[in-house]
């Protein structure tokens, strides 16, 4: 019994071996026949602590690339390079490196967070190759020179939109702010709520801090519960931020809840549960959108992978596609200089998130959706 | 609003003098800092929440579980990482060392175990906030802090009437006049690590159910409070340690309450500092005494 059920599982296995390397033959016959093939690095995690969004951004920039080799159209193939980090700021230099000396990509989509970018990123500018993240939202990102680009979404992008359209169908006057006061991009973050309240006419009736790993957040709930606003904001991680949600609901506090990037996690939900709902943020990925780039990318993704695909999903899928335009537009698929420059500009760029395009700072600048969680749900804004 | 922060302070201060009660036990008795003790109060927050959802477990059975797991920990970090140091008679800094290296350890393997994410315990343990007029109360709040108070009592009966707890206060007091008067001191220090170490992990439920946040690292930030209401109590003062986490407790949150949250802590820690200024011996020692009981 045990035998043959071993021997199904080696010639099962031996199967698919097989035939994955015909495939991977097939395509790369494919690529000498058109002659063309640019080599990208993609550096995310798809292991580890940040897994979660790591094999999202793998899916998205899978399918991107798949479709891309088998479009017609295409004049120049992508050859992928995947590289995992396992969420570790020295693995991410390490891929960067290795990406850049050992395997000569022409450009990197990724690292996947603002920490890991923010120690592989000066290698990459100090090597003249373009690091294009998805996922680093931290306000210094792109400061680190003119090779870093991204279409994450920093905060002085997203929470200006979030508060106005909130305002726009809430209609609110009264707001009660708290954020991390030992995380530099919550502070950071902090000052662009207050900015934005300031130019929208809505008072700041209570402002409390905490710090990331805080458990207890009663006494300043207890405060801002007092001061009654209409709605409280957050500048905070998710892990916060669910304690924070649920500590208000367990207190007989309704009110909604605006969130900054920290609560873009599906672990938000999961962590807060019930006390969720309510809450607003600011997303480039908005599942409902109807734009026939969004729903063939919805439909692709779905058939491919057999679950939804996520905002990390839906901003590495374009990303992917952007470096392809880039790629084609420089006219190389080895001189990384040309290819920067092509990239820097593109605009009005239609993916899957909406028309995108790079500001003078490559930081993106796209429209984004709100949406607020209902029943567990993250739904759009009405 | 005066007696929601007070509730809130009391309930973080049950869980601070708790935490500082196994801290103290462990330093009366071997004079060491147990760096160890917040991760076992780690390691207790994660058995009680496995025992709740994978066993479905209630919360008192949870509770004693933890206790259990934590005793067990207690007995092998003696056993392992203190008793091989003090045969060989080494330096007074190498068991505080060994368990920095134990709480490394135990930090790594909990995240091993369970992965980095915050988990909590199920929703059916929030319960609902019951009115008194003054203030809103949860049955979890109550449940926590009644269980912190049984703990506390329940210790000073053993401490001050059981002749085991009697052998615990003498060893304390000087380990080799316990010995020639017939005490096994070496037994008795086993019993001390595991009975903090329980309680360390009781108190990792018990947070873990009021704060809503049980991850590997959870451990760090207790433990540093737990080590300022030590040295606040009075080094190794059990009553010291009990007080001293209420008053950081309600500190904590009144300076959010009529000061501003960002200096929560400052003005925390800045209370110790003056309280050490006022009485270097702790709150509750008599001076002479060494900071004993």
């Amino acid at each position: 019994m045990k035998h043959t059920f071993l021997k199904q599982i080696v010639v099962a296995g031996l199967a698919v071996m097989t035939a994955v390397s015909i495939a991977g033959c097939g395509g790369s016959k494919d690529g000498d026949s058109n002659g063309k093939s640019a080599k990208i690095g993609f550096i995310t995690a798809y292991t580890g602590p940040g897994a979660a969004y790591g094999q999202a951004m793998k899916e998205g920039v899978d399918l991107a690339v798949d479709e891309i080799n088998k479009d017609p159209n295409t004049k120049v193939k992508i050859d992928l390079k995947t590289y995992d980090t396992k969420l570790d700021k020295t693995e991410a230099i390490n891929a960067t490196k290795k990406a850049i000396e050992q395997d000569k990509v022409l450009a990197i989509e990724g690292p996947m967070t603002t920490g890991e970018i923010m120690a592989a990123g000066p290698i990459a500018q100090q090597d003249k190759v373009v690091c294009f993240t998805t996922g680093g939202t931290g306000p210094d990102v792109t400061n680190i020179g003119d090779y870093i680009f991204r279409n994450a979404i920093p905060g002085k992008l997203a929470i200006p939109q979030t508060v106005k359209k909130a305002q726009q169908k809430l209609g609110f006057k009264k707001v009660a702010l708290l954020y991390s006061n030992n995380n530099d991009q919550m502070v950071g973050e902090s000052k662009i709520y207050q900015q934005v309240f300031a130019d929208n006419g809505i008072e700041v009736v209570d402002t409390e801090t905490f710090a990331d790993k805080d458990t207890d957040f009663s006494a300043q709930l207890t405060k801002i519960q007092a001061a009654n606003p209409d709605v409280i904001a957050v500048a905070g991680l998710y892990q916060e931020g669910a304690l924070i949600a649920k500590k208000a609901r367990e207190m007989g506090m309704n009110q909604p809840i605006i969130g900054n990037n920290g609560f873009n996690s599906p672990e938000y939900i999961k962590q807060a549960g019930a006390a969720a709902d309510g809450t607003m943020v600011a997303t480039p990925w908005n599942p409902e959108r109807q734009s026939e780039k969004a729903q063939n990318f919805r439909k692709a993704f779905v058939a491919k992978y057999g679950h939804e695909p996520d905002q990390f999903a839906a901003q590495a899928y374009d990303a992917m596609y952007i470096i392809h335009e880039a790629v084609e537009k420089s006219g190389t698929t080895t001189n990384r200089k040309k290819f920067r420059d092509a990239l820097a500009q593109i605009t009005n760029f239609e993916g899957a998130t909406g028309v995108f395009s790079f500001d003078d700072h490559r930081d993106p600048s796209m429209d984004l959706d709100v949406l607020v969680i209902k029943d567990g749900k993250w739904t759009p804004l009405q | 609003m005066f007696f929601q922060q007070l509730i809130n302070g009391l309930n973080l201060g049950s869980a601070y003098a708790v935490i500082a009660i196994g801290y103290t036990l462990v330093f009366g008795v071997l004079n060491i800092i147990n760096m160890a003790h917040g991760e076992i109060f780690m390691f207790g927050a994660f058995i009680g929440l496995m025992l709740v959802t994978a066993a479905g477990a209630n919360i008192f059975v949870a509770l004693i579980g933890a206790m259990l797991g934590g005793a067990v920990l207690g007995f092998l970090l003696e056993y392992l990482a203190l008793r091989p140091l003090r045969r060989r008679k080494v330096t007074h800094l190498a068991p505080l060392i060994s368990t920095i290296g134990v709480s490394i350890f135990l930090e790594s393997l909990a995240l091993k175990i369970w992965g980095p994410q915050t988990q909590s315990f199920p929703p059916q343990f929030e319960g609902a906030l019951m009115d008194a007029g003054l203030f809103k109360v949860s049955m979890i709040q109550i449940v926590g802090f009644c269980t912190a108070i049984v703990l506390m009592v329940l210790l000073t009966l053993l401490l001050d009437k059981t002749k085991i707890g009697k052998a615990v206060k003498a060893t304390s007091e000087n380990i080799e006049t316990a010995g020639l008067l017939g005490i096994n001191t070496s037994r008795i220090i086993t019993f001390t690590v595991m009975l903090a170490s329980s309680l360390g992990a009781a108190a990792g439920v018990l947070v873990g159910l009021s704060f809503n946040a049980i991850e590997p690292t959870m451990g760090m930030t207790m433990s540093f409070k737990g080590l300022a209401v030590l040295i606040m109590g009075g080094l190794g003062n059990i009553r010291g340690a009990m007080m001293g986490g209420f008053i950081l407790g309600i500190a904590e949150v009144f300076s959010v309450a009529y000061g501003a949250s960002s200096y929560r802590d400052a003005v925390a820690f800045g209370i110790i500092i003056l309280i050490l200024f006022f009485r270097p011996e702790g709150l509750f020692s008599k001076a002479g005494k060494g900071g004993r009981p």
